[in-house]
């Protein structure tokens, strides 16, 4: 494989999150970098690769330059082997039949969860966000794996409010909860890529990416990091995913 | 926090004894459609997102200037700013509330929520439509997975986690969801309510026969013999239709499965207006697209020629190939 030498960092997020699917995997995937990671998968590695939409599409399959804008437009639907009314398409997450859930994030903490609700109070909030959509469904019922942008003030201690559970405070506390299925699998930033504790549930760093040092990774997060013992760096981006990455997105509306 | 938002089941099932369920025709315009919602009623809208959005009629209740409307939908775009911009609104229920991921936050979402007390009342994506299915069913409440445990759930004592009885399990128990009124748009339908969907239905199944009410647009009414050369194409039956109004182009400048994309020069510039500033520019927005043209036709004409044509071609693409 041919190293590429120049991406962005939405590229290089883009590419190392594909690299974490697997062949014959469902996979149920927000829209922007999460589905552009798993079209990248399934035309690189993974043909048997299955991705769910919240909008109710069940195998779809998306055409390079023509990337839906949202997971509930008729773009999602062309090709795809079923439209499910939305409620249907997320209970076959409660029922079990989704592998792995991959979604962006605004703001993450230690163990894993995620908020897209509110900055500062919630009773008087700075921001108002969006909000959940299918994110909290997504992230309660499946292994998640989520995409971001590594930024101190994204990779906070405790969130502001947990929009999407990972493993809540730690140790059983997602399983007490009553979420005894899934839980936070991966983070990819454009700076590493981490796993969480088998007992604490704390983050920790798996692998850096290329060019990444310790203390970059550390300096820009919000909490104290652990490292991995096997702690590796990342194979960079190959001219063959570059290559088709750019493809998918010819416009970069996902990958500027 | 806890309103008496249950329905009572009596007064469910008297509300649909005293609807008028024959096969009858109930075509009327969109001025009368839209007077069906009063001042104060739960208004159910379909589709999601940027997707069969009921524009026309949302546009026709704003005109009307009606009042503290509480509306739900699974997922709210500009439809949501429109709803609390124009005052008509005061409360929604949704799972997602911006214009669309393209654009990042709405300032009119922010504005009315943050500074102005407006309620954007957040459930997960499938709490909305478990809420929507009881409401459906007929029953007070439905168990679900999601949501414990979370920040979200906190925020809703309307939900109650429970034991359950079986298992001894953690479930969380959300309750029905009955609007007054459904506002639903789709392809085609007839004369009686009939109504086809292409492509994704979204909730609008289940929030049809939740609704005490429902209002169809349609972008166009079909002969009876149409609907029944495929019954199995019929999502909402006309049992559970109150009103169909044809409505050409009716979720613009959203998009409609099969006959156009969202019109999104139009979406880029108004997003750009309001969220700028989310007062004045709401309010330029609402005189000139809103409140100014004559009619549904006039606002179409605002939104362009050239831009609808373009928005068809990019969404009867998807029956090319």
């Amino acid at each position: 494989m041919t190293e590429a030498s120049n991406y962005t960092a939405s590229e290089i997020l883009a590419i190392l999150a594909s690299r974490q699917l697997k062949d014959g995997q469902v996979v149920f995937a927000g829209v922007g970098t999460p589905l552009l990671a798993a079209t990248l998968a399934q035309q690189l590695r993974c043909p048997g690769l299955t991705i769910l939409f919240e909008g109710g599409v069940v195998g779809a399959f998306v055409e390079a330059g023509k990337l839906p804008p949202s997971t509930n437009d008729q773009r999602c639907t062309k090709r795809a082997n079923m439209v499910l009314g939305s409620a249907d398409v997320l209970l076959l997450l409660q029922r079990g039949y989704v592998d792995i859930g991959f979604m962006g994030g605004a703001q993450i903490d230690q163990f894993g969860n995620l908020n897209s609700s509110f900055i500062g109070d919630p009773a008087a909030p700075k921001t108002r966000l969006p909000g959940t959509g299918g994110g909290n469904d997504i992230s309660s019922l499946t292994n998640m794996i989520v995409a971001m942008k590594h930024e101190k003030r994204r990779f906070v201690e405790k969130v502001d409010f947990i929009t999407s559970p990972g493993f809540i405070r730690g140790g059983n506390s997602r399983r007490e909860s009553g979420l005894p299925a899934g839980g936070m699998f991966r983070v990819i930033t454009e700076l590493a890529i981490f796993g969480f504790d088998e007992t604490t549930r704390r983050m920790r760093v798996l692998a850096l990416n290329p060019g990444v040092s310790r203390e970059e990774v550390q300096d820009n997060t919000g909490f104290k990091l652990e490292f991995d013992a096997n702690l590796h760096v990342t194979e960079p981006p190959t001219t063959r995913e570059l290559q088709i990455l750019r493809q998918l997105d010819p416009e970069r509306l996902f990958t500027a | 926090m806890l309103e008496a938002q249950l329905e009572p089941y009596s007064r469910l099932r008297e509300n649909l004894a005293a609807r008028d369920r024959s096969l009858r025709e109930k075509v009327m315009s969109l001025e009368e459609a839209a007077g069906l919602v009063q001042d104060g009623m739960k208004v159910g809208i379909g589709g999601s997102t940027m997707s069969r959005t009921p524009m026309a009629l949302i546009w026709e209740i704003i005109r009307q200037r009606r009042q503290n409307l509480s509306c739900s939908r699974c997922i709210v775009s500009t439809d949501g700013d429109l709803l609390f911009g124009s005052g008509v609104s005061d409360h929604i229920i949704t799972s997602w509330f911006a214009q669309g991921i393209l654009w990042g936050l709405s300032k009119v979402m922010r504005h009315h929520v943050e500074t102005q007390g407006k309620r954007y009342e957040e459930w997960s994506h499938m709490g909305v439509g478990m809420r929507l299915r009881a409401g459906g069913m007929g029953v007070p409440f439905l168990p679900m997975r999601a949501m414990l445990g979370s920040d979200v759930m906190r925020q809703r004592p309307e939900a109650k986690p429970i034991d359950c009885p079986f298992t001894g399990e953690r479930l969380l128990l959300v309750p029905a969801l009955n609007p007054d009124v459904a506002l639903i748009h789709v392809q085609r339908c007839d004369a009686y309510g009939n109504a086809q969907i292409d492509g994704l239905q979204f909730m609008d199944i289940d929030l049809a026969l939740a609704a005490n009410k429902v209002i169809l647009t349609t972008e166009r009414i079909v002969s009876n013999d149409q609907i029944r050369r495929h019954p199995d194409q019929t999502k909402i039956a006309f049992l559970c239709v109150d009103a169909v109004v044809e409505v050409p182009y009716g979720a613009a400048p959203h998009e409609c499965f099969g006959i156009y994309e969202p019109m999104l020069k139009h979406m880029d510039a108004y997003v750009k207006q309001v969220n700028a500033d989310p007062v004045k520019g709401m309010q330029e927005y609402l005189e000139k697209y809103f409140y100014g043209p004559k009619n549904w036709n006039e606002y179409l004409e605002l939104i362009g020629l050239e831009e609808l044509l373009e928005a068809s071609q990019r969404g009867r693409s998807i029956y090319n190939d």
